[in-house]
Protein backbone atom coordinates (compact mmCIF):
# COMPACT_ATOMS: atom_id res chain seq x y z
CA UNK A 1 0.00 0.00 0.00
CA UNK A 2 1.36 3.37 -0.92
CA UNK A 3 2.34 5.76 1.83
CA UNK A 4 -0.26 8.23 0.57
CA UNK A 5 -3.08 5.77 1.07
CA UNK A 6 -1.78 4.68 4.45
CA UNK A 7 -1.70 8.27 5.67
CA UNK A 8 -5.19 8.94 4.27
CA UNK A 9 -6.60 5.86 6.02
CA UNK A 10 -4.81 6.70 9.24
CA UNK A 11 -6.20 10.24 9.27
CA UNK A 12 -9.67 8.94 8.35
CA UNK A 13 -9.49 6.40 11.17
CA UNK A 14 -8.36 9.04 13.67
CA UNK A 15 -11.17 11.41 12.66
CA UNK A 16 -13.73 8.60 12.78
CA UNK A 17 -12.55 7.55 16.23
CA UNK A 18 -12.69 11.13 17.37
CA UNK A 19 -16.23 11.45 15.94
CA UNK A 20 -17.39 8.24 17.61
CA UNK A 21 -15.78 9.33 20.85
CA UNK A 22 -17.64 12.63 20.77
CA UNK A 23 -21.23 11.41 20.84
CA UNK A 24 -22.38 14.83 21.86
CA UNK A 25 -20.98 16.23 18.62
CA UNK A 26 -23.09 13.85 16.54
CA UNK A 27 -26.20 14.55 18.56
CA UNK A 28 -25.57 18.31 18.30
CA UNK A 29 -24.96 18.01 14.57
CA UNK A 30 -28.40 16.42 14.19
CA UNK A 31 -30.33 18.39 16.77
CA UNK A 32 -29.29 21.76 15.32
CA UNK A 33 -30.88 21.28 11.86
CA UNK A 34 -33.80 19.36 13.33
CA UNK A 35 -34.68 22.28 15.59
CA UNK A 36 -34.70 24.50 12.53
CA UNK A 37 -36.77 22.01 10.57
CA UNK A 38 -39.35 21.09 13.17
CA UNK A 39 -39.63 24.29 15.21
CA UNK A 40 -38.50 27.25 13.14
CA UNK A 41 -39.96 26.01 9.84
CA UNK A 42 -43.27 25.11 11.46
CA UNK A 43 -43.58 28.63 12.80
CA UNK A 44 -42.72 30.27 9.51
CA UNK A 45 -44.75 27.91 7.37
CA UNK A 46 -47.29 30.42 6.23
CA UNK A 47 -44.99 33.44 6.35
CA UNK A 48 -42.75 32.55 3.43
CA UNK A 49 -45.36 33.12 0.75
CA UNK A 50 -45.74 31.13 -2.37
CA UNK A 51 -43.68 31.10 -5.49
CA UNK A 52 -42.25 28.40 -7.68
CA UNK A 53 -38.52 28.61 -8.35
CA UNK A 54 -36.34 25.91 -9.92
CA UNK A 55 -35.69 23.07 -9.16
CA UNK A 56 -39.21 22.92 -7.74
CA UNK A 57 -42.01 22.30 -10.20
CA UNK A 58 -44.90 23.01 -7.88
CA UNK A 59 -45.68 24.75 -4.59
CA UNK A 60 -43.75 23.49 -1.58
CA UNK A 61 -43.98 24.00 2.14
CA UNK A 62 -41.27 25.91 3.98
CA UNK A 63 -40.02 22.69 5.60
CA UNK A 64 -39.32 21.26 2.16
CA UNK A 65 -37.57 24.48 1.13
CA UNK A 66 -35.09 24.61 3.99
CA UNK A 67 -33.97 20.94 3.89
CA UNK A 68 -31.09 21.59 1.41
CA UNK A 69 -30.02 24.65 3.41
CA UNK A 70 -29.92 22.56 6.57
CA UNK A 71 -27.81 19.93 4.79
CA UNK A 72 -25.42 22.78 3.96
CA UNK A 73 -25.62 23.96 7.58
CA UNK A 74 -24.48 20.53 8.79
CA UNK A 75 -21.51 20.67 6.44
CA UNK A 76 -20.70 24.26 7.37
CA UNK A 77 -20.61 23.45 11.09
CA UNK A 78 -18.67 20.29 10.39
CA UNK A 79 -16.12 22.23 8.37
CA UNK A 80 -15.70 24.65 11.24
CA UNK A 81 -15.51 21.78 13.70
CA UNK A 82 -12.64 20.37 11.65
CA UNK A 83 -10.96 23.73 11.86
CA UNK A 84 -11.53 23.73 15.62
CA UNK A 85 -9.97 20.29 15.93
CA UNK A 86 -6.91 21.50 14.02
CA UNK A 87 -6.48 24.37 16.43
CA UNK A 88 -6.84 21.88 19.27
CA UNK A 89 -4.28 19.59 17.61
CA UNK A 90 -1.88 22.46 17.35
CA UNK A 91 -2.30 23.34 21.00
CA UNK A 92 -1.87 19.73 22.07
CA UNK A 93 1.16 19.13 19.85
CA UNK A 94 -0.29 16.38 17.65
CA UNK A 95 -0.31 18.81 14.73
CA UNK A 96 3.48 18.92 14.80
CA UNK A 97 3.51 15.13 14.63
CA UNK A 98 1.22 15.15 11.61
CA UNK A 99 3.04 17.85 9.72
CA UNK A 100 6.44 16.26 10.31
CA UNK A 101 5.36 13.33 8.15
CA UNK A 102 7.57 12.97 5.04
CA UNK A 103 4.48 13.18 2.80
CA UNK A 104 3.68 16.48 1.10
CA UNK A 105 1.78 18.89 3.28
CA UNK A 106 -1.00 19.37 0.71
CA UNK A 107 -1.72 15.66 0.83
CA UNK A 108 -1.92 15.64 4.62
CA UNK A 109 -4.29 18.59 4.60
CA UNK A 110 -6.39 17.07 1.82
CA UNK A 111 -6.61 13.80 3.76
CA UNK A 112 -7.75 15.69 6.83
CA UNK A 113 -10.28 17.50 4.67
CA UNK A 114 -11.61 14.29 3.09
CA UNK A 115 -11.99 12.66 6.48
CA UNK A 116 -14.09 15.63 7.61
CA UNK A 117 -16.21 15.50 4.46
CA UNK A 118 -16.91 11.77 4.96
CA UNK A 119 -18.16 12.48 8.47
CA UNK A 120 -20.30 15.40 7.31
CA UNK A 121 -21.92 13.28 4.59
CA UNK A 122 -22.79 10.64 7.16
CA UNK A 123 -24.42 13.35 9.27
CA UNK A 124 -26.36 14.72 6.30
CA UNK A 125 -27.77 11.30 5.41
CA UNK A 126 -28.78 10.72 9.03
CA UNK A 127 -30.57 14.10 8.95
CA UNK A 128 -32.31 13.28 5.64
CA UNK A 129 -33.47 9.96 7.10
CA UNK A 130 -35.00 11.70 10.13
CA UNK A 131 -36.60 14.34 7.87
CA UNK A 132 -38.16 11.49 5.83
CA UNK A 133 -39.63 10.06 9.03
CA UNK A 134 -41.32 13.44 9.55
CA UNK A 135 -42.82 13.25 6.06
CA UNK A 136 -40.29 15.29 4.07
CA UNK A 137 -39.51 12.74 1.40
CA UNK A 138 -37.45 13.69 -1.65
CA UNK A 139 -37.31 11.95 -5.04
CA UNK A 140 -35.41 8.66 -4.54
CA UNK A 141 -32.84 9.48 -7.22
CA UNK A 142 -32.12 12.71 -5.36
CA UNK A 143 -30.78 10.72 -2.38
CA UNK A 144 -28.16 9.16 -4.68
CA UNK A 145 -27.33 12.16 -6.83
CA UNK A 146 -26.84 14.45 -3.87
CA UNK A 147 -23.74 12.46 -2.89
CA UNK A 148 -21.33 14.06 -5.43
CA UNK A 149 -22.82 17.48 -4.61
CA UNK A 150 -22.22 16.86 -0.90
CA UNK A 151 -18.61 15.86 -1.64
CA UNK A 152 -17.97 19.13 -3.49
CA UNK A 153 -19.81 21.35 -1.00
CA UNK A 154 -18.22 19.48 1.91
CA UNK A 155 -14.73 19.96 0.47
CA UNK A 156 -15.40 23.67 -0.09
CA UNK A 157 -16.70 24.33 3.42
CA UNK A 158 -13.99 22.09 4.90
CA UNK A 159 -11.31 23.97 2.95
CA UNK A 160 -12.70 27.21 4.36
CA UNK A 161 -12.35 25.71 7.83
CA UNK A 162 -8.75 24.70 7.08
CA UNK A 163 -7.90 28.17 5.83
CA UNK A 164 -9.43 29.69 8.96
CA UNK A 165 -7.66 27.26 11.26
CA UNK A 166 -4.33 28.42 9.88
CA UNK A 167 -4.98 31.91 11.19
CA UNK A 168 -6.66 31.09 14.49
CA UNK A 169 -4.10 30.99 17.21
CA UNK A 170 -6.04 29.75 20.17
CA UNK A 171 -9.23 27.83 20.84
CA UNK A 172 -10.77 30.88 22.49
CA UNK A 173 -10.79 32.67 19.17
CA UNK A 174 -13.25 30.16 17.82
CA UNK A 175 -16.15 32.16 19.16
CA UNK A 176 -15.10 34.85 16.69
CA UNK A 177 -15.40 32.32 13.88
CA UNK A 178 -18.96 31.62 14.96
CA UNK A 179 -19.86 35.31 14.96
CA UNK A 180 -17.96 36.44 11.91
CA UNK A 181 -18.03 33.39 9.63
CA UNK A 182 -20.72 30.80 10.39
CA UNK A 183 -23.65 33.07 11.19
CA UNK A 184 -23.14 35.59 8.36
CA UNK A 185 -22.52 32.79 5.88
CA UNK A 186 -25.62 30.92 6.95
CA UNK A 187 -28.05 33.82 7.30
CA UNK A 188 -26.83 35.71 4.22
CA UNK A 189 -27.52 32.80 1.91
CA UNK A 190 -30.40 31.04 0.18
CA UNK A 191 -30.51 28.42 2.96
CA UNK A 192 -33.45 29.95 4.82
CA UNK A 193 -35.04 32.25 2.25
CA UNK A 194 -35.07 32.20 -1.54
CA UNK A 195 -33.03 34.96 -3.16
CA UNK A 196 -36.12 36.56 -4.73
CA UNK A 197 -37.44 37.03 -1.21
CA UNK A 198 -34.20 38.77 -0.20
CA UNK A 199 -34.43 41.02 -3.26
CA UNK A 200 -37.91 42.09 -2.14
CA UNK A 201 -36.54 43.50 1.12
CA UNK A 202 -33.14 44.76 -0.04
CA UNK A 203 -31.21 44.59 -3.29
CA UNK A 204 -27.95 44.91 -1.34
CA UNK A 205 -28.81 41.91 0.83
CA UNK A 206 -29.69 39.98 -2.29
CA UNK A 207 -26.34 40.82 -3.91
CA UNK A 208 -24.42 39.81 -0.78
CA UNK A 209 -26.31 36.52 -0.71
CA UNK A 210 -25.65 35.97 -4.41
CA UNK A 211 -21.86 36.17 -3.97
CA UNK A 212 -21.79 34.11 -0.77
CA UNK A 213 -20.15 30.75 -1.64
CA UNK A 214 -22.44 29.07 0.88
CA UNK A 215 -25.45 30.10 -1.24
CA UNK A 216 -23.95 28.25 -4.20
CA UNK A 217 -23.11 25.21 -2.10
CA UNK A 218 -26.72 25.10 -0.88
CA UNK A 219 -28.11 25.54 -4.39
CA UNK A 220 -25.83 22.76 -5.66
CA UNK A 221 -27.27 20.47 -2.96
CA UNK A 222 -30.84 21.68 -3.59
CA UNK A 223 -30.75 20.92 -7.32
CA UNK A 224 -28.97 17.57 -6.77
CA UNK A 225 -31.69 16.52 -4.31
CA UNK A 226 -34.12 16.92 -7.22
CA UNK A 227 -31.83 15.07 -9.66
CA UNK A 228 -30.73 18.23 -11.45
CA UNK A 229 -27.40 19.99 -11.89
CA UNK A 230 -27.11 23.72 -11.29
CA UNK A 231 -24.00 24.42 -13.38
CA UNK A 232 -23.67 27.98 -12.14
CA UNK A 233 -23.67 26.80 -8.51
CA UNK A 234 -21.25 24.00 -9.41
CA UNK A 235 -18.85 26.49 -11.01
CA UNK A 236 -18.91 28.93 -8.09
CA UNK A 237 -18.61 26.18 -5.49
CA UNK A 238 -15.65 24.62 -7.32
CA UNK A 239 -14.03 28.06 -7.66
CA UNK A 240 -14.52 28.71 -3.94
CA UNK A 241 -12.98 25.30 -3.20
CA UNK A 242 -9.90 26.17 -5.26
CA UNK A 243 -9.52 29.55 -3.54
CA UNK A 244 -10.04 28.22 0.02
CA UNK A 245 -7.72 25.28 -0.62
CA UNK A 246 -5.02 27.58 -1.98
CA UNK A 247 -5.41 29.81 1.08
CA UNK A 248 -5.17 26.79 3.39
CA UNK A 249 -2.02 25.52 1.68
CA UNK A 250 -0.51 28.96 1.86
CA UNK A 251 -1.51 29.30 5.49
CA UNK A 252 0.07 25.99 6.41
CA UNK A 253 3.22 26.55 4.36
CA UNK A 254 5.94 27.15 6.99
CA UNK A 255 8.01 29.25 4.60
CA UNK A 256 5.33 31.79 3.60
CA UNK A 257 2.07 31.48 5.39
CA UNK A 258 0.44 32.69 8.55
CA UNK A 259 2.24 29.96 10.50
CA UNK A 260 5.54 31.71 9.99
CA UNK A 261 4.20 35.07 11.02
CA UNK A 262 2.89 33.54 14.20
CA UNK A 263 6.31 32.17 14.89
CA UNK B 1 -45.43 7.91 -57.42
CA UNK B 2 -45.58 4.62 -55.58
CA UNK B 3 -42.66 5.57 -53.35
CA UNK B 4 -44.34 8.88 -52.58
CA UNK B 5 -47.46 7.01 -51.52
CA UNK B 6 -45.34 4.78 -49.27
CA UNK B 7 -43.68 7.78 -47.67
CA UNK B 8 -47.07 9.38 -47.07
CA UNK B 9 -48.39 6.15 -45.58
CA UNK B 10 -45.39 5.77 -43.28
CA UNK B 11 -45.81 9.40 -42.21
CA UNK B 12 -49.43 8.69 -41.43
CA UNK B 13 -48.36 5.83 -39.16
CA UNK B 14 -45.76 7.82 -37.24
CA UNK B 15 -47.90 10.95 -36.98
CA UNK B 16 -48.59 11.57 -33.29
CA UNK B 17 -51.98 10.54 -32.05
CA UNK B 18 -53.68 13.57 -30.55
CA UNK B 19 -52.96 13.39 -26.83
CA UNK B 20 -55.46 13.87 -24.06
CA UNK B 21 -56.03 17.46 -23.00
CA UNK B 22 -57.31 19.50 -20.07
CA UNK B 23 -59.25 22.62 -21.02
CA UNK B 24 -59.17 25.45 -18.49
CA UNK B 25 -61.31 28.61 -18.59
CA UNK B 26 -59.48 31.81 -17.60
CA UNK B 27 -62.03 34.12 -15.98
CA UNK B 28 -60.05 37.38 -16.29
CA UNK B 29 -58.32 36.74 -19.62
CA UNK B 30 -61.45 35.70 -21.56
CA UNK B 31 -59.56 32.69 -22.87
CA UNK B 32 -59.27 28.95 -22.58
CA UNK B 33 -55.86 27.34 -21.99
CA UNK B 34 -55.44 23.82 -23.37
CA UNK B 35 -52.95 21.65 -21.45
CA UNK B 36 -51.42 18.55 -23.05
CA UNK B 37 -51.69 15.75 -20.47
CA UNK B 38 -48.49 14.05 -21.75
CA UNK B 39 -46.16 17.04 -21.75
CA UNK B 40 -48.03 19.00 -19.04
CA UNK B 41 -47.63 22.17 -21.07
CA UNK B 42 -50.09 24.70 -22.44
CA UNK B 43 -50.38 23.91 -26.14
CA UNK B 44 -53.16 26.30 -27.17
CA UNK B 45 -54.83 29.46 -25.90
CA UNK B 46 -58.25 30.17 -27.38
CA UNK B 47 -60.25 33.42 -27.03
CA UNK B 48 -63.81 33.17 -25.68
CA UNK B 49 -66.64 35.49 -24.67
CA UNK B 50 -66.37 37.62 -21.53
CA UNK B 51 -65.58 36.00 -18.19
CA UNK B 52 -65.63 32.29 -19.07
CA UNK B 53 -66.33 30.15 -16.01
CA UNK B 54 -68.11 26.76 -16.19
CA UNK B 55 -67.05 24.60 -19.17
CA UNK B 56 -68.16 21.13 -20.25
CA UNK B 57 -67.88 18.91 -23.32
CA UNK B 58 -70.67 17.15 -25.19
CA UNK B 59 -70.63 13.35 -24.88
CA UNK B 60 -68.68 12.85 -28.14
CA UNK B 61 -66.36 15.79 -27.35
CA UNK B 62 -67.29 17.47 -30.62
CA UNK B 63 -68.60 20.58 -28.86
CA UNK B 64 -67.46 22.60 -25.86
CA UNK B 65 -70.04 24.57 -23.90
CA UNK B 66 -68.72 27.69 -22.18
CA UNK B 67 -70.52 29.86 -19.63
CA UNK B 68 -69.45 33.32 -20.83
CA UNK B 69 -70.86 35.01 -17.73
CA UNK B 70 -70.40 38.67 -18.63
CA UNK B 71 -71.53 38.08 -22.22
CA UNK B 72 -74.76 36.62 -20.74
CA UNK B 73 -74.57 33.61 -23.00
CA UNK B 74 -73.44 30.02 -23.26
CA UNK B 75 -71.06 29.67 -26.17
CA UNK B 76 -70.69 26.51 -28.22
CA UNK B 77 -67.15 25.95 -29.49
CA UNK B 78 -65.69 23.51 -32.00
CA UNK B 79 -62.73 22.13 -29.97
CA UNK B 80 -60.80 21.23 -33.13
CA UNK B 81 -60.75 24.73 -34.60
CA UNK B 82 -61.44 26.79 -31.47
CA UNK B 83 -64.16 28.55 -33.41
CA UNK B 84 -67.35 29.69 -31.66
CA UNK B 85 -70.12 27.93 -33.59
CA UNK B 86 -73.04 29.76 -32.01
CA UNK B 87 -74.42 31.11 -28.75
CA UNK B 88 -77.20 29.58 -26.69
CA UNK B 89 -79.86 31.63 -24.90
CA UNK B 90 -78.75 31.15 -21.33
CA UNK B 91 -80.48 33.83 -19.30
CA UNK B 92 -78.43 36.46 -17.46
CA UNK B 93 -75.00 35.82 -15.91
CA UNK B 94 -74.63 32.07 -16.43
CA UNK B 95 -72.01 30.79 -13.98
CA UNK B 96 -72.20 27.01 -13.90
CA UNK B 97 -74.17 24.42 -15.79
CA UNK B 98 -74.58 20.71 -16.17
CA UNK B 99 -75.28 18.68 -19.31
CA UNK B 100 -78.09 16.17 -18.91
CA UNK B 101 -77.14 12.51 -19.70
CA UNK B 102 -79.39 12.86 -22.81
CA UNK B 103 -76.52 15.03 -24.18
CA UNK B 104 -79.10 17.61 -25.18
CA UNK B 105 -80.45 19.61 -22.26
CA UNK B 106 -78.22 22.11 -20.48
CA UNK B 107 -79.24 23.16 -16.98
CA UNK B 108 -77.78 26.61 -16.35
CA UNK B 109 -77.53 28.55 -13.07
CA UNK B 110 -78.33 32.26 -13.67
CA UNK B 111 -76.61 33.90 -10.74
CA UNK B 112 -78.23 37.36 -11.02
CA UNK B 113 -81.81 36.20 -11.71
CA UNK B 114 -82.29 33.42 -9.13
CA UNK B 115 -83.31 31.11 -11.96
CA UNK B 116 -82.20 27.80 -13.40
CA UNK B 117 -82.61 27.90 -17.18
CA UNK B 118 -83.03 24.71 -19.22
CA UNK B 119 -81.81 25.01 -22.80
CA UNK B 120 -82.23 22.54 -25.62
CA UNK B 121 -78.83 22.55 -27.34
CA UNK B 122 -80.29 21.21 -30.60
CA UNK B 123 -83.19 23.60 -31.11
CA UNK B 124 -81.23 26.32 -29.24
CA UNK B 125 -84.37 27.26 -27.35
CA UNK B 126 -85.11 27.75 -23.66
CA UNK B 127 -87.49 24.98 -22.67
CA UNK B 128 -87.95 25.89 -19.01
CA UNK B 129 -86.97 28.39 -16.36
CA UNK B 130 -87.20 27.29 -12.76
CA UNK B 131 -87.25 29.73 -9.85
CA UNK B 132 -84.64 28.79 -7.32
CA UNK B 133 -82.96 30.50 -4.34
CA UNK B 134 -80.85 33.68 -4.53
CA UNK B 135 -77.53 33.47 -6.42
CA UNK B 136 -77.75 29.96 -7.85
CA UNK B 137 -74.36 28.44 -8.63
CA UNK B 138 -73.63 24.72 -8.17
CA UNK B 139 -75.26 22.37 -10.67
CA UNK B 140 -75.40 18.55 -10.68
CA UNK B 141 -77.41 15.88 -12.46
CA UNK B 142 -78.10 12.37 -11.20
CA UNK B 143 -76.65 9.53 -13.32
CA UNK B 144 -80.17 8.43 -14.39
CA UNK B 145 -80.98 12.02 -15.37
CA UNK B 146 -84.10 12.18 -13.21
CA UNK B 147 -82.84 14.79 -10.71
CA UNK B 148 -80.98 18.05 -11.20
CA UNK B 149 -79.56 20.00 -8.27
CA UNK B 150 -79.09 23.75 -8.10
CA UNK B 151 -77.37 25.21 -5.05
CA UNK B 152 -78.13 28.83 -4.16
CA UNK B 153 -75.30 30.75 -2.52
CA UNK B 154 -77.38 33.21 -0.51
CA UNK B 155 -80.40 31.04 0.33
CA UNK B 156 -77.96 28.32 1.48
CA UNK B 157 -79.97 25.54 -0.07
CA UNK B 158 -79.68 22.65 -2.46
CA UNK B 159 -82.82 22.61 -4.65
CA UNK B 160 -83.89 19.18 -5.94
CA UNK B 161 -85.41 19.53 -9.43
CA UNK B 162 -87.50 16.81 -11.09
CA UNK B 163 -86.33 16.83 -14.73
CA UNK B 164 -89.62 15.46 -15.99
CA UNK B 165 -91.81 18.20 -14.56
CA UNK B 166 -88.94 20.75 -14.49
CA UNK B 167 -89.95 21.76 -10.98
CA UNK B 168 -88.47 21.69 -7.50
CA UNK B 169 -89.65 18.75 -5.40
CA UNK B 170 -87.43 19.26 -2.33
CA UNK B 171 -85.04 21.75 -0.72
CA UNK B 172 -82.21 20.91 1.64
CA UNK B 173 -80.56 23.44 3.91
CA UNK B 174 -76.79 23.40 3.86
CA UNK B 175 -74.10 25.58 5.41
CA UNK B 176 -73.33 29.07 4.18
CA UNK B 177 -72.69 29.70 0.46
CA UNK B 178 -73.04 26.34 -1.25
CA UNK B 179 -70.84 26.39 -4.34
CA UNK B 180 -70.76 22.97 -5.91
CA UNK B 181 -72.71 19.71 -5.96
CA UNK B 182 -72.02 16.20 -7.30
CA UNK B 183 -73.88 12.91 -7.29
CA UNK B 184 -71.96 9.70 -6.68
CA UNK B 185 -71.83 7.48 -9.77
CA UNK B 186 -74.37 5.04 -8.41
CA UNK B 187 -76.63 8.01 -7.71
CA UNK B 188 -77.21 7.08 -4.08
CA UNK B 189 -75.52 10.12 -2.54
CA UNK B 190 -75.38 13.85 -3.20
CA UNK B 191 -72.41 15.89 -1.96
CA UNK B 192 -72.66 19.69 -1.57
CA UNK B 193 -69.76 22.02 -0.64
CA UNK B 194 -70.35 25.17 1.42
CA UNK B 195 -67.68 27.81 0.89
CA UNK B 196 -68.23 30.08 3.90
CA UNK B 197 -69.56 27.31 6.13
CA UNK B 198 -66.32 25.44 5.45
CA UNK B 199 -68.10 22.11 5.17
CA UNK B 200 -69.24 19.48 2.70
CA UNK B 201 -72.65 17.95 3.39
CA UNK B 202 -73.57 14.46 2.18
CA UNK B 203 -77.23 13.56 1.51
CA UNK B 204 -78.93 10.27 0.82
CA UNK B 205 -80.72 10.79 -2.49
CA UNK B 206 -83.53 8.39 -1.65
CA UNK B 207 -85.03 10.57 1.10
CA UNK B 208 -82.80 13.69 0.94
CA UNK B 209 -81.65 12.94 4.49
CA UNK B 210 -78.30 14.30 5.67
CA UNK B 211 -75.82 11.46 6.09
CA UNK B 212 -72.62 13.28 7.02
CA UNK B 213 -70.97 16.64 7.34
CA UNK B 214 -67.27 16.89 6.58
CA UNK B 215 -65.11 19.57 8.20
CA UNK B 216 -61.56 20.56 7.38
CA UNK B 217 -58.57 21.74 9.32
CA UNK B 218 -55.44 22.73 7.43
CA UNK B 219 -52.31 23.05 9.58
CA UNK B 220 -51.08 26.63 9.74
CA UNK B 221 -54.12 28.07 7.93
CA UNK B 222 -56.82 30.09 9.68
CA UNK B 223 -60.21 28.36 9.65
CA UNK B 224 -61.78 31.31 7.78
CA UNK B 225 -59.56 30.60 4.80
CA UNK B 226 -60.60 26.96 4.53
CA UNK B 227 -63.39 27.27 1.95
CA UNK B 228 -64.47 24.12 0.10
CA UNK B 229 -65.57 24.73 -3.48
CA UNK B 230 -65.15 22.28 -6.39
CA UNK B 231 -64.62 18.55 -5.88
CA UNK B 232 -64.34 15.31 -7.84
CA UNK B 233 -64.66 11.60 -7.07
CA UNK B 234 -61.95 9.13 -8.08
CA UNK B 235 -62.87 6.44 -10.61
CA UNK B 236 -63.47 3.82 -7.90
CA UNK B 237 -65.32 6.43 -5.80
CA UNK B 238 -63.26 5.58 -2.75
CA UNK B 239 -61.83 9.06 -2.50
CA UNK B 240 -62.95 12.63 -3.10
CA UNK B 241 -60.61 15.52 -3.85
CA UNK B 242 -62.02 18.79 -2.54
CA UNK B 243 -60.63 22.23 -3.47
CA UNK B 244 -60.34 24.38 -0.33
CA UNK B 245 -60.19 27.83 -1.96
CA UNK B 246 -57.86 30.39 -0.29
CA UNK B 247 -56.34 27.79 2.03
CA UNK B 248 -54.39 26.77 -1.10
CA UNK B 249 -54.90 23.08 -0.34
CA UNK B 250 -56.88 20.21 -1.78
CA UNK B 251 -58.37 17.83 0.78
CA UNK B 252 -58.40 14.10 0.15
CA UNK B 253 -61.50 12.59 1.74
CA UNK B 254 -62.32 8.92 2.20
CA UNK B 255 -65.74 8.63 0.52
CA UNK B 256 -66.72 5.65 2.69
CA UNK B 257 -65.78 6.93 6.14
CA UNK B 258 -66.08 10.67 5.30
CA UNK B 259 -62.72 11.20 7.05
CA UNK B 260 -60.13 13.63 5.68
CA UNK B 261 -57.02 11.58 4.84
CA UNK B 262 -54.64 14.20 3.55
CA UNK B 263 -54.16 17.80 2.42
CA UNK B 264 -52.16 18.61 -0.70
CA UNK B 265 -50.54 22.02 -1.20
CA UNK B 266 -51.52 23.63 -4.53
CA UNK B 267 -51.67 27.19 -5.91
CA UNK B 268 -53.56 30.15 -4.49
CA UNK B 269 -57.37 30.07 -4.25
CA UNK B 270 -57.89 26.61 -5.68
CA UNK B 271 -61.35 26.51 -7.22
CA UNK B 272 -62.32 23.61 -9.50
CA UNK B 273 -60.65 20.54 -10.95
CA UNK B 274 -60.89 17.61 -13.35
CA UNK B 275 -59.14 14.29 -13.87
CA UNK B 276 -57.12 13.33 -16.93
CA UNK B 277 -59.14 10.88 -19.09
CA UNK B 278 -57.20 7.91 -17.63
CA UNK B 279 -57.95 9.27 -14.11
CA UNK B 280 -54.32 9.06 -13.00
CA UNK B 281 -53.79 12.82 -12.79
CA UNK B 282 -55.91 15.57 -11.29
CA UNK B 283 -55.71 19.17 -12.54
CA UNK B 284 -56.75 21.94 -10.13
CA UNK B 285 -57.41 25.53 -11.21
CA UNK B 286 -55.71 28.03 -8.88
CA UNK B 287 -57.41 31.39 -9.44
CA UNK B 288 -55.17 33.95 -7.72
CA UNK B 289 -51.82 32.40 -8.70
CA UNK B 290 -53.07 31.92 -12.27
CA UNK B 291 -51.93 28.35 -12.62
CA UNK B 292 -53.00 24.72 -12.65
CA UNK B 293 -51.50 22.18 -10.24
CA UNK B 294 -51.17 18.58 -11.38
CA UNK B 295 -51.71 15.95 -8.67
CA UNK B 296 -50.59 12.34 -8.99
CA UNK B 297 -53.79 10.58 -7.86
CA UNK B 298 -52.10 7.36 -6.70
CA UNK B 299 -49.25 9.05 -4.81
CA UNK B 300 -51.44 11.92 -3.52
CA UNK B 301 -48.67 14.34 -4.46
CA UNK B 302 -48.56 17.59 -6.40
CA UNK B 303 -46.05 16.96 -9.19
CA UNK B 304 -46.15 20.12 -11.24
CA UNK B 305 -47.77 23.53 -11.49
CA UNK B 306 -48.43 25.00 -14.93
CA UNK B 307 -48.92 28.71 -15.66
CA UNK B 308 -52.17 29.43 -17.53
CA UNK B 309 -54.16 32.66 -18.00
CA UNK B 310 -55.39 35.02 -15.29
CA UNK B 311 -57.84 33.56 -12.80
CA UNK B 312 -58.36 30.03 -14.09
CA UNK B 313 -61.82 28.82 -13.04
CA UNK B 314 -63.25 25.66 -14.63
CA UNK B 315 -61.54 22.54 -16.00
CA UNK B 316 -62.72 19.82 -18.40
CA UNK B 317 -60.84 16.81 -19.80
CA UNK B 318 -60.87 15.80 -23.46
CA UNK B 319 -59.46 12.40 -24.52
Amino acid sequence: MSAYLISLLAILERETLRFIGQRGRFVAALVRPLVWLLVFAAGFRAALGLSITPPYETYITYEVYIVPGLCGMIQLFNGMQTSLSLVYDREMGSMRLLLSSPLPRWWLLLSKLMAGVAISIFQVYAFLAIAAVFGIVLPWEGYLLVLPALVISGLTLGALGLALSSIIRQLENFAGVMNFVIFPMFFLSSALYPLWRMAESSELLHDICAVNPFTHAVELIRFALYAQVNFMALFWTALALAVFMALALWGYDPARGFMRRKG
Amino acid sequence: MRSLALVLMSLAFVAPVSAAEIWVSNEKDDTISVIDVETLEVVRTIPTGERPRGITFSKDYSRLYICASDSDTVQVMDPETGEILHNLPSGEDPEQFVLHPNDRHLYIANEDDAITTVVDTETRKVIAQIDVGIEPEGMAVSPDGKIVITTSETTNMAHWIDTESQSIFANSLVDSRPRHAEFTKGGSELWVSSEIGGTVTVFKVEDQAEVAKIRFEVQGVHADRVQPVGFEFTEDEKRVFIALGPSNHVAVVNAETYEVEDYILVGRRVWHMDFSPDKTLLFTTNGVSGDVTVIDVAALEAIKTIKVGRFPWGAAARP
